[in-house]
């Protein structure tokens, strides 16, 4: 089936999921990252790779923090952004997603990034902006339901590589609500692409979706056998509305099953490293120990996340 | 008017005829299969060499959207699309708006679509008020009113108390109580089958267990109550088994499949198309190769369009929010040919499960060509290949998964009582 996030020769046009994303085309925007974390450091945050190119940051759910970083990568790319809360706006007047694009698009947007409630919200996206020939715009995805969110899921991988070299001998394990994830989703495609030989999920039942071994993914119910000699362990949040209710009794007790604790971590290797996509909640799935821990490297994902996404809109305004 | 048909093949699934045979209508009605009467001189004769002659399709599930949601889809829109499709018997749900709960709006409903002259409508009155699960319609009215037998289309009944009771109070007078076997609560919400591709794609199930419990609820309800069931639009292959060893008991249970889920599997939805979102949700390939195994053997006893005219402003959506259903009239000829030659079925087989078996268990006398019924009959060509183009489909409903597709046979003429009602020249 036609992909439709990589153009005719086989480039990024879009950037929607991690999944069947090529291994080149991943260490390409790992690569490029990498030459974009020390402008951070420079006096003179920019470069001029997008001058004159306008990014549209639509946000159909509300995000302050994923919607900064994105800000950010794009101003230091110099692009002009705009910012568009939708939730609050045109939306609840009636308007339809795809004339809200419509709309947008005659303003001549170069990139719009997109994040949505529903899963396939950027594939709607893409379709409708190939189907109106309008090649030129390109999307990310910043979420999209429970489906993708691939700049996370890469800002993962750069982290991961920064701190351990190689991906073919690691066990990493995933903890949490991957029901409901759509960063563990991101995260187990570029994994396997990457070459990792063992992904973990680890979590309750009730929070496990079906088929995950049919993703390369061992599953574990017991978070002290899961975390066994990983080097790698990403905590997911833990959202509110999921604490109580049929799927969980509370937040105390998911601590108590599947808190990251300093006692648990030492099942780990010596040298394994902390993540967490943020923003986190202290004494549900991570321990405050851990999170200021030595093993943490939950700040450096931040800071590597400008980087990344940089990396992915400056390539995406090259094709 | 008397009719000659010749030189056709004709299948005829209940007469047990698979040759090629000439056919005499009269006045409205098959007067000779085979050799034509004494004295027979026709004033009209269509020469059918090369193609194939049946009775004309029986269609278990259509939706004409009418009363009630005339911009999706119009009594005349969609009877045209059915005469196009060889469909000249058809039976719509009650979920219209007003629903059908009172006798009168069927009175109405059955009024209108005589006038149209097109294809026959028989209507399934709502099983309770409002569809809303809780008091029970006045079944005796609507069935004089036209009522072929009761439904809760897509509503679900939540009550199992209600539901027993409906079915008590169908068997005292022999309704037959039609069902689409879904539990109320597991899989609310979901909008693709519970599987490996929904949790990679992110969306939320639904579980095959949400048919299997409601059929052990139905089955055990049938056990105590021996009312009469037809299932509508099995999807798994569990459900299958089930309906098997139902039918094995002696249970009197007759089912149906929606074509399209002899064809797709959840990964057909590939990009999140909602072209592709149905309900029941598309399966597994393993669940479509036993609905299709069930078709042949018998076990599912009919195959029905689940025709679902969808306006764009509902299916351009994102995926979950999309309106399910599909367009399907003009495809349900296809679409069985197509599945009976992937699966090497014969012929008469398949044609039997959309035309004499569909009427068998709805009590209609159609979907045959025996001397003295009604001359309703569909005439394909069966070498002919076309192409499913949103522009060229007559129901105002334009989308299906199958768009772009190149299926196998094309209606050629259309007949019911004998008039032509649709003519591809």
């Amino acid at each position: 089936m036609h992909n439709p996030q990589l153009n005719q020769h086989g480039e990024l046009q879009h950037l929607i999921t991690t999944e069947g994303l090529p291994k080149s085309i991943i260490n390409h925007i790992l690569d490029t990252a990498e030459s974009f974390v020390s402008i951070g450091n420079r006096e003179v945050k920019k470069v001029p790779l997008m001058r004159g190119k306008s990014v549209f940051n639509l946000f159909f759910e509300n995000s302050t923090r994923t919607r900064t970083t994105f800000e950010i990568a794009a101003k230091r790319l110099s692009a002009d952004v705009i910012n568009l809360n939708i939730a609050a706006s045109s939306t609840s007047k009636g308007e339809t997603l795809l004339d809200t694009i419509d709309n947008l698009a005659a303003m001549h947007a170069d990139m719009f990034v997109v994040r949505h409630a529903q899963s396939g919200v950027p594939y709607l996206i893409a379709k409708h902006l190939h189907d109106t020939s309008q090649h030129h715009v390109h999307v990310v995805n910043a979420g999209d339901g429970r489906h993708a969110h691939p700049t996370q899921g890469l800002l993962d991988m750069y982290t991961i590589r920064h701190y351990k070299k190689d991906f073919t001998q690691l066990r990493v394990a995933i903890v949490g609500d991957i029901l409901h994830s759509r960063v563990a989703r991101s995260d187990i495609h570029a994994l396997t692409t990457l070459g990792v030989p063992e992904v973990r999920a680890i979590g309750p039942k009730t929070l496990l979706p079906g088929g995950l071994d049919q993703m390369g993914v061992r599953v574990f119910n017991d978070m002290d056998e899961g975390l066994k000699d990983v080097d790698v362990i990403i905590t997911l949040r833990l959202q509110h509305e999921r604490m109580s209710g049929a799927l969980l009794p509370s937040a105390q007790e998911f601590f108590k099953s599947y808190g990251l604790t300093p006692e648990r971590l030492a099942l780990a290797r010596p040298d394994a490293i902390v993540m967490h996509p943020g923003p986190m909640n202290r004494g549900v799935e991570i321990d405050s120990a851990v999170a200021d821990g030595p093993q943490a490297v939950i700040l450096s994902q931040v800071t590597f996340g400008i980087a990344v996404r940089m990396a992915v809109m400056s390539i995406l305004a090259g094709n | 008017m008397k009719l000659h048909i010749k030189n056709g093949h004709l299948i005829d699934p209940m007469n047990d005829i698979d040759s090629q045979q000439d056919l005499y209508i009269n006045a409205g009605k098959i007067a000779a299969v085979g050799a034509a009467p004494a004295g027979f001189k026709a004033d009209k004769t269509i020469d059918a060499g090369g193609l194939t002659v049946i009775p004309g399709l029986v269609d278990l599930c259509a939706r004409l959207r009418d009363p009630g949601y005339e911009y999706k889809a119009t009594l005349e829109s969609e009877l045209r699309a059915a005469v196009r499709g060889g469909v000249t018997s058809l039976i719509c749900p009650p979920d219209t708006d007003p629903v059908l709960d009172e006798s009168g709006l069927v009175g109405m409903l059955k009024q209108r679509a005589r006038a149209q002259n097109l294809a026959h409508v028989h209507p399934l009155g709502a099983l309770t008020l409002g569809l809303q699960g809780q008091q029970l319609t006045e079944m005796s009215a609507l069935t004089e009113a036209g009522c072929i037998g009761f439904s809760q289309a897509e509503h679900l009944i939540t009550d199992t108390n209600v539901l027993l009771r409906a079915m008590q109070y169908a068997k005292t007078f022999g309704y037959t109580v039609w069902l689409r076997p879904q539990d109320a609560w597991i899989g609310v919400g979901g909008v693709a089958h519970s599987g490996a591709f929904a949790s990679r794609m992110g969306l939320s199930g639904v579980p095959v267990m949400a048919e299997t419990i409601a059929l052990h609820t139905i089955f055990e309800l049938q056990r105590s109550t021996g009312a009469r069931v037809h299932l509508c639009r099995i999807s798994s292959a569990a459900g299958v088994e089930l309906i098997r060893q139902a039918k094995r008991e002696g249970l009197d249970v007759s089912c149906d499949v929606g074509v399209h889920h002899l064809h797709l599997t959840d990964t057909d939805i590939g990009f999140f198309d909602a072209n592709a979102r149905l309900s029941p949700p598309l399966r597994s390939e393993r669940d479509r190769d036993a609905l299709r195994m069930a078709v042949f053997d018998g076990t599912i006893d009919a195959i029905c369009s689940d025709h679902t005219p969808v306006d764009d402003d509902e299916k351009m959506l994102p995926f979950a929010e999309a309106s399910p259903g599909a367009t399907g009239l003009e495809l349900l000829l296809s679409l069985v040919i197509k599945w009976a030659r992937e699966t090497h079925i014969s012929l008469p087989i398949a044609i039997a499960r959309i035309t004499s078996d569909p009427a068998r268990l709805a009590g209609l006398s159609a979907g045959k060509l025996s001397v003295g019924s009604s001359a309703d009959l569909c005439i394909f060509n069966p070498a002919a290949e076309w192409k499913v183009d949103q522009s060229s489909l007559i129901s105002q409903g334009k989308h299906t998964p199958f768009v772009n597709y190149f299926l196998p046979a094309q209606v050629q003429t259309t007949m019911v009582a004998g008039h032509i009602v649709y003519s591809r020249d």
